[in-house]
């Protein structure tokens, strides 16, 4: 794991990293840096396919509920319109449809992220805190099939780092 | 810097080109004046009322975009006001409605609203003198409140001054209440009157509101074009800005589906005779058609293709949604007025297609002809274009 105290830095690390091969890897930094979306390899797009599905069940669910209210469990005439009153359905399919997505969304990404997670090996390394503060962390994963300890250590020196420390896990 | 130094023959082209087409577009209508009288004013005043909605949605973008801030304003900034600049040119184009009045609105007639005693009720309101009046005051406060915004903002960016300058910030908020009030009684009178007893005291919103996604669509089309012909300009304004404009675009697109559902939703939810018999007659006798594709098209396949990031990155596919936006507006204002006219089914003239095409073209003539006066298509002041793109 290289350590780097700028966010240009880090992002010129990583996509040298790419470049050399490495596909398993990760970074880290105080705030969003936005060139590193493109970089680093993305688990698959599956997020934005369940907030799909999750919007489609909610809108599904919403009208399905109003129309077992109002058609078929509790028919109500009001004054002259349909049971099946689908105008007046829109709002809430719209709003169940909303509900469903962005909740979706949320625990969709804790569960994709595998968080809450408690433990984590990079915060075996002590000056990993500074992730948080001012310093841009970028740690290739061990599980990388160009990983090898000896190489990958001598490459990340090359970056031109401020530390390279490695990781136990 | 200067961006339209390099760009000057490519916008001289379509500058001409737009006139051409303006010039024949009006020409053609000229003759209808021959064929079919009433049909012309009726075909003008469509025409007119979508193309005055781009430099009124200017208008209020670049109120708006005064009080709230946000780097997306800078990047069409000059789009902006080079569309708000046009306003004297909409109020000359207005001269035509006004020898019209007898073919367009029915309240006109004299004989008709001494049988109608709704209509008499509303004649203090609804009548020639008073309404030329109005038509007066909605131009002298645009053109007031665009000329002295305007005049401003430059004023303070040749100056040197911030972007967020307080005088600017004070005059829009008070500008752009006179703009939503006049701009509401303007769809009022031009718009809402054309069947008289019918009302609803959301439509002025919802026009507004039509207008502003209007100037959106423009504006991204625009600035595509102009960032693809100069790398200058391409350079600055990175894919973020078409993001955010992508999410405004999105976003008014929503507020136009919100506003026009709402007022389907409560006239159909009381189903009381004098309102629903305009959406009666907007779904029925082949009308019924439009409600559809502007379902699917100013609202369904927008929001899809605007829920994609992809689409909001890259400048050529956002400004092909806008475009496809920009003309169901007029699919949209064609279906709000032309039915007032022929209630008995659907009726598409001639007239109808040449009418926006002559406007527009004579419009856009002089929208690029302010547009290729800026030395820098980017405003001076502006902070987050000027300075490298660092620290995202």
């Amino acid at each position: 794991m290289a350590e780097f105290h700028s966010p240009e830095a880090l992002v010129e690390a990583a996509s040298r990293a790419r470049d050399a091969g490495y596909r398993c890897m990760d970074a880290y930094s105080p705030f969003p840096v936005e060139p590193l979306d493109d970089i680093i390899e993305k688990r698959g797009p599956y997020l934005p396919l369940l907030v799909l599905i999750g919007g489609a069940v909610g809108a599904v669910a919403g009208y399905a509920l109003q129309y077992y209210v109002s058609v078929i469990y509790y028919p109500l005439n009001v004054g002259g319109r349909p049971y099946n009153s689908w105008p007046s359905f829109i709002p809430i399919t719209f709003e169940t449809m909303i509900l469903f997505a962005s909740l979706t969304a949320v625990f969709g990404m804790l569960g994709l992220n595998r968080l809450p997670q408690p433990y984590h090996p990079v915060f075996n390394v002590r000056r990993f805190a500074m992730a948080s503060n001012d310093r841009f962390f970028l740690c290739i994963e061990a599980v990388d099939p160009k990983f090898n300890t000896g190489e990958t250590h001598k490459f990340l020196e090359g970056l031109s780092p401020d530390h390279v420390s490695v990781v136990q896990h | 810097m200067n961006h339209t130094e390099s760009i000057r023959p490519r916008l001289e082209r379509i500058q001409q080109r737009s006139l051409y087409a303006g010039i024949a577009g009006l020409a053609i209508c000229v003759l209808g004046v021959f064929i079919d009288r009433e049909q012309f004013f009726r075909s003008y005043l469509l025409g007119y009322i979508y193309v005055l909605g781009i430099p009124l949605g200017a208008l209020g973008i670049t109120m708006l975009h005064n009080l709230t801030g946000g780097s997306w304003g800078y990047s069409i900034r000059r789009i902006l006001e080079s569309a708000v600049k046009t306003i004297p040119l909409m109020a000359a184009l207005f001269v035509p409605i006004v020898f019209g009045l007898h073919s367009i609105y029915i309240w006109t007639d004299q004989n008709l609203v001494g049988h109608d005693e709704l209509l008499q009720h509303k004649s203090p309101y609804l009548n020639v003198p008073f309404f030329l009046i109005r038509v007066a005051i909605y131009f002298a406060v645009w053109f007031g409140v665009s000329y002295l915004l305007v005049g401003k903002m430059r004023r303070v960016e040749a100056a040197g001054g911030p972007a967020d300058d307080r005088g600017v910030q004070n005059f829009s908020a008070i500008g752009l209440l006179a703009f939503f009030l006049t701009a509401t009684f303007a769809a009022f009178d031009w718009m809402m009157s054309l069947e008289p007893h019918w009302f609803s005291t959301i439509y002025g919103v919802m026009i507004i509101v039509g207008q502003v996604l209007s100037m959106f669509a423009l504006s991204i089309a625009v600035l595509a074009v102009l960032t693809g012909w100069n790398p200058d300009l391409r350079e600055k304004i990175r894919e973020s800005y078409f993001h955010d404009l992508g999410n405004l675009l999105f976003a008014f697109t929503m507020l136009w589906a919100y506003l026009s559902l709402s007022q389907f939703l409560i006239i159909w939810s009381a189903n009381l005779p004098e309102e629903v018999t305009w959406y009666v007659q907007r779904s029925t006798g082949g009308w019924g058609v439009i409600p559809i594709i502007l379902v699917a098209f100013h609202f369904l396949a927008p929001f899809f293709l605007l829920l994609m990031r992809k689409t909001k990155r890259n400048p050529s596919t956002l400004a092909a949604v806008a475009l496809v936006v920009l003309v169901m507006r007029y699919v949209d204002d064609y279906w709000l007025i032309a039915p007032s006219f022929h209630p008995l089914g659907i009726h598409l003239s001639w007239l109808d297609i040449v009418a926006p095409i002559g406007i527009g073209g004579i419009w856009l003539w002089m929208f690029i002809g302010q547009l290729k006066k800026e030395t820098s298509l980017i405003p001076l002041n502006a902070p987050f274009l000027t300075e490298a793109p660092k620290h995202d």
